[in-house]
């Protein structure tokens, strides 16, 4: 079925009886060509390009809980592609991209919307680092611009300008960079993946892998063995867990991520802002809530729950920034995992076993990258080498000294 | 306007008249009233609009889970959006105005949503609006944001105070109704820590709202007699106003205390509200039920309400919400309702019970095995129509309606940890289940024990036993005699009649229409649902509606309710106002000061100062007439260079470092060797991170043989200082050395320039002469007899000095060494003189130490040495960080002396296309040099070692600007370091 | 969360700075252990759902290291060490 503003129509005026289920819930067959394991964002994306760019077939994604119910369904739903080193860059913006052809490509309305990005300047040294980075944008067909104090000051004269402990010096804007519906995003792949033909699999968790002769032969499930020709693992905080079936140990941490929504506001912010000073970002949602978020907790957990003085730290900065929020009201705090890798950026690649994949380590930046994650890993999957954009999102880049390593913090997950 | 629908009694001060206004209009009230209490006295129902439909609406509770009754309250800058009037406690001069609404709250344009209502079902947004791509933005999107939000928050700074504080208890009892009011008693009588705390304004909880009797008294009498007992407890706290909003790890609960809520504007010196961390060794939830409805047509009129929020307007707040009035129930306790409403003289015409069987209440029209099919009246409920067991359907006028779906347990913070409620079939309702915070347990309504008896029972049993843990024993009193009646409920979830809506949650419109919309189109799972539909998402986050959605949804799906499962509850309990979880931290005030010991004197000069980190530092020092920076930068970087400079450089880290082993331990964390460093002198060292990347530099003064001097980067001052006592402890815990920061012990004074030994010699007690104190000596001194610390070491190039002294003396040490410098026009520098003159020399600072470059990038690779063990020494050699082509630290100059550079331009070969293919590199640090008269850089540039002499781009494609560069060696000035030998 | 710092009792996680996984005491010899050594040392983690064995400094406190055993899906600390101690018995020394 497809979907379109007449059909909307059509469906209200006859009592909206055609509507047709979203997705099917097939019963896992014994042998697919390819299972990807994780019905989150990346998964469904991967399944979704793997039948529609790739033209392959014979393919189920494998979810242990409900299709979209990781960090896709909980996160603060930014997209960009303000990224510095040459490892990323090409990536995101190839992703920021593909968002912005999204809705038309799966034909599900997934409020990609382009209102723009700012990252606060506060120093000298940041303004110099923005600059470059702005510039590494640029020449990577990104688009950047520097503002100065007064422009942002014109975008937003509520901010504090006035008494900042951190004075606001400027920012590095990226125009097309905005939000998306996080829950629309899975479930347009999702949709656009079963109208494919991918058996989409849900309440199936992986207990096990059946590895012979160095060959990965299918997973064991909570619903029985699934035979594979090919295994993708797109699982995000469950990276490790899901490895260690494999026999693998990766360079990955799981860490806590809070988020945070407040009560329905009128149109109080436009775009997405960052403030750097503090940790905190921030934008608006079309329903109205203040949609932000700040550091991680900082500790190893599987939790999906956080504690007190991050949700503080995060208010802090907050009304460090707009003192005029401080009788908005915070409605609800989340917590997703985060796989949290070594140098802050994610892998794409092959493992050591034949026929097994592996797509994690996206710390708390993988929702952007959701369409060019999806993209490239089908693209590994399907042809056994690495998508252009992705080619450094190796394992191996930890042994060889080739990190991407964006804030320059080193071997500590939990800085990234 | 009259309170034309109070009542007599409730607990509120007849004797005291209240005004107040509401979109303009002027009411009164009593102190006792909320918000809506008193609106609903003075006849008014309508009070707020949905959020998709506008449809009208007034409150349905009486308490924190109010979807409805949304107002903005207060004006100016104190406007706050969406408070709910059912918790706003009435003051004098109360001013509130209702939201979501345009032109009035009567009459809202937005209104036409409801006729649209058939096209604007769960997710119709996802199917639409997709064509063309660039009208999401253009044309959609601003409508709808336009449309969308419910208050509106004011620009202007929140003019309040916020504070947060720490408490400590052995028991923490979350609400103060029954239960929680025996299990602090129980609690507090054997002598343990209690704090007791409730949301509500008044302690007591349903106690207040309910006409029955404990221990031959009311509710609210018995409540009070026990407040007073707590009272007089010291090891009992009563807080009231304060909503317990999360359990966190190990026992700690926030809590927000709202302090002056209730005022016109907060007591001098008082915060608004305060956040509280309480750290409780046990805690016990006794938060009560919420009760929910029934869905059927056109069920948000203004005037239905939960059965038990029309009796609370009664019993509390002498209020009937209508004169005529119907109770619609599928349980015992909606019965309470129409018994207190009849014996307060109101109209009660008809209870309609959802039960086929039972007792009839006497003298009251008690219509068995009957439901309401459909209301009317827009701006407030006029008629419902009744629907009888024989199949008649009736319409009956009446103004308001309650009605009782059950009742469910608060089992919010029992389930903040994650972990399940369990379904009770006996109250066709969740209650806490296994496996919630550790140390927390649960009694009264919020366990399930919904009698009041079994509430104080099951109080003071949990009290008991979560103290027996403790190691307290606590004694079992009598329990009060009180009512103990079962709830007889019969599930009723929705009335399915018509083809009308039946509203699930109120504020975002979800009806049991999208329900069905969801269950069609497979958004079965319980998450999936809620996300379609936004069931739950509103801001009362479906505290009413969403066991309703669930149990509709298991209808439909034919799982049980159990099945279907709950979504996840998660803090806070109720909304919490950011000021308050930000507390003191806001303004200047965000992070604390660190302040240099030349501060003051810098002030007194009119220095500009600079953040850094945490520090604030003198930037640079304006001469009177000096209109722009550069002019007075200039004349600092100059006067240094020509006579003597003065510069506080008391920011970077310093480390005392001793034992027998701490030159070892200096070779295990710096790439290169200190252990063979002459006592009396110093040496530059590099600090690797264990992947090998450059973690600090810094210089390092060997005061004894076992003791050595370590200075760290500004920035780096507490990570390095956690870097050594890791290696300290957790990789050679054996060596004998110890660590002291001394970063704020010492001031520490950069005296540079050609004259820096003359004005030095004026202050000291010793000989530091070039061959007393040659270059790169450190020791102990003295100055006038006063301990102070003396390094030859210099980051400007000149011959220089960094002197310290206790940081006591700090400030007299500035004053003196300006004083004795004037005979030598000696300036005093900031920061920016100081990157001046550190990128004319070539030495690296933050811009080039990024976390990103190693040794060989700055071109210091040979420091690092492969003769010993060192941290980072192994991971340094992997090959992608040994290329030849990798960057390089260069120097850089305009080739035309009066071009600009910009720090952040990247490299480009000279025909080179602005492609990411043809990057070379960037510009690190960019400064003008009044010495050479041009501005210079610092870059690294792939192949840099290679390109020296090379004309290049530097290119600055933000602002579309290039600047023709010769690349050169970074050390601009002094290359053989003459001067500082001097 | 609370930490039970073996010495000073009872103190807020926030007092506190993590490093990670406790494994990490376990650093190879620079002398003898080459790059796959340290590589492995450093990038790969265990990353465990359940028990976890990690390293905390108390740095707005004592500055001692600390080895806390914690799980990583409740959050409950079974265990606080000085790490020290720990590092001492798995066979450190200088």
């Amino acid at each position: 079925m497809r979907y379109s503003g007449l059909r909307v129509i059509v469906e209200a005026l006859t009592g909206h009886r055609g509507w047709k289920p979203v997705w099917r819930d097939p019963a896992p067959q014994a042998h697919y060509d390819y299972v990807i394991v994780g019905g989150g964002g990346h998964g469904l994306a991967t399944a979704y390009y793997l039948a529609r760019e790739f033209s392959q077939s014979r393919i189920a994604v494998i979810e242990k809980g409900y299709l979209g119910g990781g960090n896709v369904g909980r996160n603060t739903t930014i997209i960009r592609s303000n990224y510095l080193l040459d490892g990323n860059e090409p990536f995101y913006e190839f992703s920021l991209k593909l968002w912005e052809g999204l809705e038309q490509d799966f034909n599900y309305n997934a409020m990609v919307s382009q209102r723009g990005i700012i990252n606060l300047i506060h120093t000298d040294a940041q303004r110099d680092a923005f600059t470059r980075r702005g510039n590494a944008m640029i020449l990577n067909g990104a688009d950047a611009e520097l503002l100065d104090r007064e422009q942002v000051r014109a975008m937003y004269p509520w901010l504090n300008f006035d008494n900042a402990r951190f004075p606001i010096k400027g920012a590095l804007m990226q125009r097309r960079g905005g939000t998306v519906r996080h829950d629309a995003v899975a479930w347009g792949y999702a949709r656009g993946a079963d109208l494919l033909g991918v058996d989409l699999i849900q309440n199936c968790e992986v207990t096990g892998m059946r590895i012979e002769n160095g060959k990965v032969l299918g997973v064991e499930t909570t619903r029985g063995f699934i035979g594979a020709g090919k295994v993708g693992v797109a699982v995000a905080g469950s990276s490790s867990k899901v490895m260690a079936h494999a026999g693998m140990r990766l360079p990955i941490e799981s860490h806590v991520l809070q988020a945070f929504v407040s009560e329905g506001l009128k149109p109080f912010i436009d775009g997405v802002m960052t403030f750097g000073a503090g940790h905190f970002y921030v934008s608006q949602s079309d329903k109205g809530g203040l949609v932000f978020g700040g550091d991680i907790d900082g500790y190893n957990s599987y939790a999906q729950r956080g504690n007190l003085p991050v949700i503080e730290d995060v208010a802090e900065g907050g009304m460090a920034l707009m003192p005029s929020i401080g009788r908005a009201r915070l409605l609800r705090t989340w917590g997703g995992i985060m796989d949290m890798s070594m140098d802050g950026s994610p892998i794409i690649d092959k493992t050591h076993v034949d026929g097994l994949y592996f797509n994690g380590g996206w710390c708390y930046g993988g929702f952007k990258a959701t369409p060019a994650s999806g993209w490239c890993f089908a693209h590994l999957l399907a042809r056994d080498e690495p998508h252009v954009t992705a080619k450094a999102y190796r394992f191996d880049r930890f042994l060889k000294g080739l990190m991407i390593d964006e804030k320059g913090q080193g071997a500590t997950p939990n800085l990234h | 306007m009259s309170q034309k629908n109070r009542i007599s009694g409730g607990q509120i001060d007849r004797s005291k008249v209240l005004t107040f206004t509401f979109d303009g209009k002027t009411y009164s009230g009593h102190p006792g009233d909320t918000l809506a209490s008193a609106l609903l006295a003075n006849g008014v129902r309508l009070m707020g609009r949905s959020f998709k439909y506008h449809r009208p609406r007034g409150p349905i509770s009486a308490g924190s889970e109010e979807p409805n009754a949304l107002v903005q309250l207060r004006s100016g800058a104190r406007q706050e959006p969406n408070t709910r009037a059912t918790v706003a406690e009435l003051f004098d001069g109360l001013d509130a105005t209702s939201q979501n609404r345009w032109p009035s709250l009567a009459f809202d344009a937005l209104a036409i949503n409801d006729r649209l209502n058939t096209f604007f079902t769960a997710g119709f947004y996802y199917k639409t609006f997709m064509w063309p791509a660039s009208f999401w933005e253009k044309v959609y999107e601003p409508i709808i944001r336009r449309a969308a939000g419910l208050g509106s928050l004011t620009r202007e700074e929140d003019p309040d105070e916020y504070d947060k504080g720490f408490l400590h208890c052995d028991l923490l009892v979350i609400g103060a109704g029954p239960a929680g009011l025996m299990a602090a008693l129980a609690a507090g009588r054997a002598g343990a820590r209690v704090i007791l705390a409730d949301e509500d304004f008044r302690f007591g909880g349903r106690l207040n709202a309910e006409t029955l009797s404990v221990g031959g008294r009311t509710g609210a009498e018995w409540a009070d007699s026990v407040i007073a007992e707590l009272a007089a407890l010291p090891n009992v706290r009563l807080m009231l106003r304060t909503t317990v909003i999360g359990a966190f790890d190990h026992g700690i609960y926030g809590a927000v205390e709202r302090v002056s809520d209730h005022l016109a504007v907060p007591l001098e010196g008082k915060p608004r509200q305060t956040l509280w961390r309480i750290y409780s060794k046990r805690a016990l939830l006794a938060g009560g039920a919420t009760e929910r409805p029934i869905a059927f047509e056109n069920n948000d009129r203004p005037g239905i309400m939960m059965a038990g929020a029309l009796r609370t307007y009664a019993n509390r707040f002498g209020v009937t919400v209508g004169e005529r009035v119907a109770v619609f129930t599928n349980n015992e306790d909606g019965l309470q309702t129409a018994r207190d409403l009849v014996e307060k003289g109101v109209d009660v015409v008809a209870v309609i019970d959802a039960r086929p069987d039972g007792p009839l209440l006497p003298g009251i029209r008690h219509l068995k095995g009957a439901e309401v099919v459909d209301a009317a009246g827009r701006l407030g409920l006029k008629s419902i129509t009744i629907r009888q067991a024989n199949g008649r359907t009736e319409t009956v006028e009446v103004s308001a309606l309650g009605v009782s779906g059950g009742w469910n347990p608060n089992v919010n913070i029992s389930s903040h940890h994650r972990s399940k409620p369990v379904w009770s079939e006996a109250l066709q309702a969740f209650v806490p289940g296994e496996g919630g915070p550790q140390g927390l347990s649960a009694a009264g309504a919020a366990a399930g024990q919904m009698s009041t008896h079994a509430a104080l029972e099951g109080g003071q049993k949990a009290a008991i036993a979560a103290l027996a843990e403790l190691g307290i024993s606590a004694k079992a009193d009598t329990v009060p005699e009180a009512e103990d009646r079962p709830l007889s409920i019969t599930p009723k979830w929705y009335v399915n009649a018509g083809k009308g809506r039946a509203w699930i949650d109120p504020q975002n419109d979800v009806t049991v229409k999208d329900i069905k919309l969801a269950h069609k189109e497979n958004f079965t799972s319980v998450e999936h649902m809620k996300r379609y539909t936004t069931l739950g998402m509103a801001t009362d986050q479906g505290k009413t509606g969403n066991v309703l959605g669930l149990a509709i949804m298991a209808g439909l799906t034919g799982q049980t309710i159990p099945e279907t499962g709950t979504t996840i509850y998660r803090p806070p309990y109720t909304p919490v106002a950011m000021g308050t979880l930000a507390g003191r931290s806001r303004g200047k005030e965000f992070k604390p000061f660190r302040l240099t010991p030349s501060h003051k004197w810098a002030e007194e000069q009119g220095a500009v100062f600079v953040e850094v980190g945490m520090w604030l530092r003198t930037q640079w020092l304006p001469k009177p007439g000096e209109k722009h920076w550069r002019e007075s930068v200039d004349r600092e970087v100059l006067a240094t260079r020509k006579s003597v400079g003065i510069c506080d450089v008391t920011t970077l880290g310093k480390i005392d470092i001793q034992g027998t082993d701490a030159g070892a331990f200096l070779d295990k964390v710096y790439c290169n060797t200190f252990s063979t460093l002459a006592v009396g002198r110093c040496r530059y060292g590099l600090m690797l991170r264990e992947d090998g990347m450059v973690f600090d530099d810094g210089t390092t003064a060997r005061m004894g043989e076992n003791e050595y001097v370590m200075t760290t980067t500004t920035a780096n001052a507490v990570t390095v200082f956690r870097h050594l006592e890791y290696c300290r402890q957790v990789l050679w815990p054996d060596m004998d050395v110890q660590l002291i920061s001394t970063t704020e012990a010492w001031a520490q004074f950069s005296v540079a320039g050609p004259n820096a030994r003359k004005l030095l010699e004026k202050i000291v007690d010793q000989d530091i002469s070039d061959s007393a104190f040659p270059y790169m000596a450190a020791g102990n001194i003295t100055i006038g007899g006063l301990r102070a610390r003396l390094f030859r070491i210099s980051f400007s190039g000149e011959l220089a000095y960094e002197i310290a002294v206790p940081t006591r003396y700090g400030d007299a040490l500035i004053r003196r060494l300006v004083e004795e410098g004037k005979a030598f026009d000696a300036v005093v520098y900031g920061t920016e003189a100081l990157g001046v003159m550190r990128v004319e020399k070539g030495h690296v600072a933050g811009n080039e130490l990024n976390g990103q470059s190693t040794a060989l990038n700055m071109g210091l690779g040979k420091m690092v040495s492969k003769m010993k063990d060192s941290i980072g020494m192994v991971l340094s050699q992997r090959e992608g960080m040994n290329q030849p082509d990798g960057y390089r630290l260069v120097g850089v100059k305009p080739v035309d002396p009066a071009a600009t550079l910009t720090a952040g331009s990247h490299f480009l070969e000279k025909d080179a296309k602005p492609v990411i293919e043809n990057d070379g590199g960037w510009l690190t640090s960019k400064v003008y040099s009044p010495h050479l008269g041009c501005d210079i850089a610092l870059g690294y540039l792939k192949a840099g070692d290679q390109k020296i002499g090379r004309r290049m781009r530097a290119v600055n494609l933000l602002a579309k600007t290039e600047t023709e560069v010769e690349i050169v060696s970074p050390h601009f000035f002094d290359p053989e370091g003459e001067r500082l030998r001097g | 969360m609370i930490i039970h710092h073996p010495i000073l009792g009872p103190r807020d996680a926030q007092e506190f700075v993590y490093l990670g996984d406790a494994s990490l005491i376990n650093r190879p010899d620079g002398l003898t252990a080459g790059v796959e050594a340290f590589y492995d040392y450093l990038y790969n983690r265990g990353n465990p759902a359940g028990e976890h064995r990690e390293l905390w400094y108390h740095e707005q406190g004592d500055r001692s290291w600390l080895v806390v055993t914690r799980n990583t899906v409740t959050h409950e600390i079974i265990k606080v060490e000085l790490a020290r101690d720990v590092a001492k018995a798995a066979g450190r020394t200088k």
